[in-house]
């Protein structure tokens, strides 16, 4: 294609939007009602970040490899892929994050969260017990606490007002993109959780913050109102990850 | 371009009705679609057919292609022949394959397009294709986008040779690579050549379509419509009052009947999703068309929305 300056992304476009949400709703009468067991996860996962314990980390990465690698099958392979030739390299991409999300976070022990409460205890209240999850490496700064907020604020707008925008958007609720199910809200929440994380993990950013660049391109172009969303929550990723990373500070010796 | 007057009478009272009447090229076919001869066989073939990019590829969602297989039904039952791919459309292909299975077609005229940078591939993905529409043969193959030209159309010229093809064809979309077109034109023995063209857009005018008369070359529009952001822009605005003087109804037949009455043009390639939309595409194929001048007027009201 030695002409390929002279096109648009729209000519790269094979589908019309109208065909693109039909997806979420084939997807969703697909795996029904599995959309509960998913939401059930992620609310699993807020409750393992705002608790901080010792194995939230462990778990909440290998939770989310399990809906990556659903997403990689009953969304991109058997949904996504007939209409659209690149859905077989995203299958890949999510695959891949999945095995990364296990091997980073739940094997190695990659994502932890800090274990202070993010709610603190009222008078009278006993704060809830937990092993310290903080190691030595786990740097200690101010507004850690502030990061893991909009982490989970992150994880409620994938959860909970991502799968609005079909209403809103005067489509029926049945083609609503659902946590677990569709690609944009499971890496929005992903990338809540890499957010609330105590240290930016690098290697687990890069295929959801690419994931953000290539739905939003589709969605500009379809013309989606909904477009700038996924970028906006990736340049917010980006923006905490990048002070996080240069606010942190080696522990001292001894 | 040899001009068939199968329809004299309707062609003569219409000239009488009006000072802006039509061209002789174009005949009425079956289900009232006119039609204009392919010069390199004489064959009629409606000026209107139907595309399927974008429109077609819907994927396994049952719903949508039977909604396609509706479109093609009432494609078919308005006089329509050529329906038009590519294996670069996604799904719609199988699409396609469904519609024909479904309802069936009789006048099919099968338009396909090679589209791989291997040639030794080209073959393989041709019997693919034939194997989505599931039928004995394509009526036409085209080059798609030039894309390895020269070996695909080594590969065509052979098959027609050997009857697996009547016809051979190029193809290329939004005005790119005219000047390699015009010489693939000049140099080879095309029976179609596939631009894009309309109202807004009519560099072909200048030398592909007369160069396409000259060569005796069969014109296929793509993109009448720019994928429907033609009629989105200008839908709201009142029809021209000369509308009328050619008995179009909307802006879509309008368009269409700018581009299909140009003599050099074979066939217009809408596609659409919609079973009023193709009646409508279909009804634009219809006596009486615009001549030049009308055409010069449409352009000029045009250019002033």
């Amino acid at each position: 294609m030695s002409e390929w300056w002279t096109y648009s992304l729209s000519s790269f476009l094979l589908f019309s939007a109208r065909t693109y949400y039909r997806l979420f709703e084939l997807t969703n009468a697909d795996v029904w009602p599995l959309q509960i067991v998913t939401l059930a996860i992620g609310v699993a996962i807020i409750f393992l970040i705002v608790r901080g314990t010792a194995w939230s980390g462990r778990a909440v990465a290998a939770m989310l490899a399990a809906l990556w690698l659903f997403v990689a099958w009953a969304y991109m392979l058997e949904r996504y892929d007939p209409i659209n030739f690149a859905a077989r390299y995203y299958a890949i991409g999510f695959v891949l994050q999945a095995g990364l999300l296990l091997w980073t976070g739940a094997i190695r022990d990659g994502i932890r969260f800090d274990s202070s409460p993010l709610i603190p205890a009222k008078a009278g209240i006993q704060s809830p017990t937990h092993e310290p999850a903080v190691e030595p490496w786990v740097p200690a700064f101010a507004g850690t606490s502030g990061a893991r907020w909009v982490g989970v604020a992150l994880l409620v707008y994938a959860l909970a007002i991502h799968p609005l925008i079909a209403p809103l958007s005067g489509r029926p609720w049945t083609q609503a993109e659902i946590f677990g199910l569709a690609p944009d809200p499971t890496v929005i929440a992903t990338l809540g959780v890499l957010v609330a994380a105590a240290r930016p993990n690098w290697l687990l950013l890069i295929l959801p913050l690419l994931w953000c660049i290539i739905s939003g391109l589709t969605l500009w172009t379809m013309e989606s109102p909904e477009a700038p969303l996924v970028p906006l929550a990736a340049a917010v990723t980006l923006g905490i990850a990048a002070w996080k990373t240069l606010s942190f500070r080696p522990p001292a010796d001894g | 371009m040899s001009a068939i007057a199968i329809n004299r009478r309707k062609f003569l009272g219409a000239l009488a009705g009006s000072a802006v009447l039509t061209l002789p090229q174009a005949t009425l076919a079956q289900g009232a679609a006119l039609t204009r001869p392919i010069p390199s066989s004489g064959e009629a073939l409606p000026l209107v057919g139907l595309g399927s990019w974008i429109t077609f590829n819907v994927g396994n969602d049952r719903e949508a292609r039977d909604s396609c297989a509706d479109v093609m039904r009432a494609f078919f039952a308005a006089g329509g022949r050529m329906i038009d791919s590519s294996p670069m459309y996604g799904s719609s292909q199988p699409v396609i394959g469904y519609g024909l299975q479904k309802f069936g077609a009789p006048n099919l005229f099968a338009a396909e397009k090679v589209w791989t940078s291997s040639p030794a591939r080209g073959p393989a993905q041709i019997e693919a294709s034939r194997k989505f529409w599931n039928v004995p043969k394509f009526d036409l193959l085209q080059v798609h986008n030039l894309l390895a030209w020269e070996e695909h159309l080594r590969t065509l010229f052979a098959m027609k040779a050997g009857g697996q093809v009547r016809y051979v064809g190029i193809t290329t979309s939004e005005g790119r690579r005219h000047a390699d077109v015009e010489k693939i034109m000049a140099s080879q023995p095309l029976d179609f050549v596939q631009v894009s063209y309309n109202v807004l857009d009519r560099e072909v005018e200048n030398r592909i379509l007369p160069l396409a008369r000259e060569r005796g070359i069969a014109v296929i529009v793509n993109r009448p419509f720019r994928e429907g952001d033609l009629v989105r822009t200008i839908m709201r605005k009142p029809l021209p009052p000369f509308a009328s003087d050619v008995g179009a109804t909307s802006w879509a037949q309008l368009i269409l009947k700018f581009i299909i009455s140009n003599p050099a043009v074979t066939c217009a390639i809408p596609a659409t999703t919609r079973v009023d939309h193709v009646q409508e595409n279909l009804g634009a194929a219809r006596d009486p068309l615009p001549d030049a001048a009308w055409r010069a007027k449409l352009v000029a009201h045009v250019a002033k929305l």
